[in-house]
């Protein structure tokens, strides 16, 4: 059974789909992909040339260290630097620019940072190095969130004292309905999240769909997974409906992974939280609660929240709302390429201005 | 970041698995799945955990879903 699913990565899966997909695409229709490992197989896979011309997608805010604040950042930077704290990370934040320089930049001054796949290798490392204060930059939104509290809930089982947590995670829907209150927002569809969905189901976008009457379909990652999913909006679109629909039941219920969400909120509690490009939203961060605020990096350290500006001249933000494309920025290619990039989301694998020049849509 | 790939399970030891796809092995852990998978299952993995325990009537719904659509009919 597993096997027959290749057919969502093959030309005899992908055609039938597209020829269905431009008899329902009838009109204009923008289409915001949330997610950024979205984002990345939709250029991968070459989607955007062959979809219908009346369809655009727009890139969303679904990059994890694309909307960290400039706050967030140099505090972590900050941190790597001081004596006796090593820092653990996911690769992706490396090159991330502070406004005083990277953690790649920290480490070249000496700072101890240690790039890991999953939270759980942050345990090992602070096992490792008992005189050391290890911190795990916590940063993704609902995909990874139950992950990170799975490994504090065994920190404090097996007694690690010298492990804490930056939390900087982040929550998608509140992200949703933040963004399609602002103004000047045009999307006639929502291509939600499959694996932040894996834990919060598909109904967790009923109201996003209710309150703006926006078709919300939960997708998978092959080509066909996609296409199938742009296929529902069309169809929503074209019937004048505007529901939740969950095209990627191999992997995501309607009601969610209720253990992945009981770990998280045993752990953690919601907190307002900064996202570059769309400001502080209520009640869409996570941090470390009642017994396990031990483990919070920022009481640890007595850091106190820091607004900082983002890079002069960088367009992130508009590009994270879906405002602007990433060639509409001044800097792009020109001051800010993924060598030497400026803002975070031509540093990410996943953002969006790295994949528009990866893939060479420079305009 | 939300990179998450289907696995398949060789062995389960308690609270930790043996994953298999694609010649890579790698184990991996149970604490926040959905549903204790066992050998022969497909799991959902992401940075380390079994996210999401795959039943086989989920991959045939994929299925139903995809000729549905491709074909043009249903709601």
């Amino acid at each position: 059974m597993y096997r027959d699913l290749g057919i969502l990565r093959e030309k005899r899966g992908i055609e039938p789909l597209l020829t269905q997909l431009s008899k329902e695409v009838q009109g204009p229709l923008r289409v915001m992909e949330v997610c950024g490992t979205h984002t990345v197989s939709i250029f991968r896979h070459g989607l955007r040339s062959i979809l219908p011309k009346e369809l655009t997608l727009i890139s969303g805010p679904g990059c994890p260290v694309c909307v960290t604040s400039q706050g967030d950042i140099d505090q972590m930077v900050d941190l790597s630097l001081r004596n006796g704290v090593r820092v653990v990370t996911f690769g992706d934040m490396l090159k991330v620019p502070g406004s005083q320089g990277s953690l790649k930049d920290a480490m070249a001054q000496g700072a101890k940072v240690d790039v890991v796949y999953s939270p759980l290798d942050a345990l090992e490392i602070a096992k490792r190095h008992k005189g050391e204060e290890v911190v795990f930059l916590g940063i993704g939104f609902e995909t990874t969130a139950p992950a990170i509290s799975a490994m504090i809930k065994r920190a404090k089982g097996e007694g690690i004292e010298n492990l804490s947590v930056y939390p900087a995670m982040k929550l998608i829907p509140p992200a949703l309905s933040a963004l399609m209150s602002s103004s000047g927002v045009d999307i006639q569809g929502l291509l939600c999240p499959g694996h932040v969905s894996a834990i919060i189901g598909a109904r967790a976008y009923e109201a996003i769909s209710t309150s703006y009457r926006l078709p919300c379909v939960v997708s998978g990652f092959e080509p066909g997974d996609i296409l199938l999913a742009l296929l529902a909006i069309a169809r929503q679109v074209r019937r004048g409906k505007a529901k939740v629909e969950n095209m990627y039941p191999r992997a995501v219920t309607y009601g969610g992974n209720s253990r992945a969400m009981e770990i998280m909120d045993e752990v953690f509690e919601r907190e307002d939280s900064h996202w570059r490009g769309l400001g502080t939203i209520p009640s869409s961060g996570l941090r470390p609660k009642g017994e396990y605020e031990y483990f919070s990096a920022r009481r640890r350290f007595s850091l106190k929240p820091k607004e900082v500006p983002e890079p002069k001249g960088c367009r992130c933000g508009e590009v994270l709302k879906g405002a602007i494309s990433p060639p509409e920025c001044p800097l792009f290619g020109r001051g800010c390429t993924p060598a030497i990039p400026v803002g975070p989301c031509m540093v990410s694998s996943e953002g969006t201005c790295q994949a528009y020049y990866r893939y060479g849509l420079g305009g | 970041m939300c990179l998450a790939v289907p696995m398949k399970v060789v062995e389960v030891d308690g609270n930790r698995a043996r994953v298999h796809a694609g010649g890579i092995e790698k184990e991996i852990y149970l604490d926040i799945v959905d549903r204790e998978p066992g050998v022969g299952d497909y799991v959902i993995v992401h940075a380390g955990f079994a996210i999401h325990t795959m039943a086989p009537q989920e991959a045939e719904e994929s299925l139903r879903l995809f000729h549905q659509m491709a074909e043009g009919v249903g709601d």
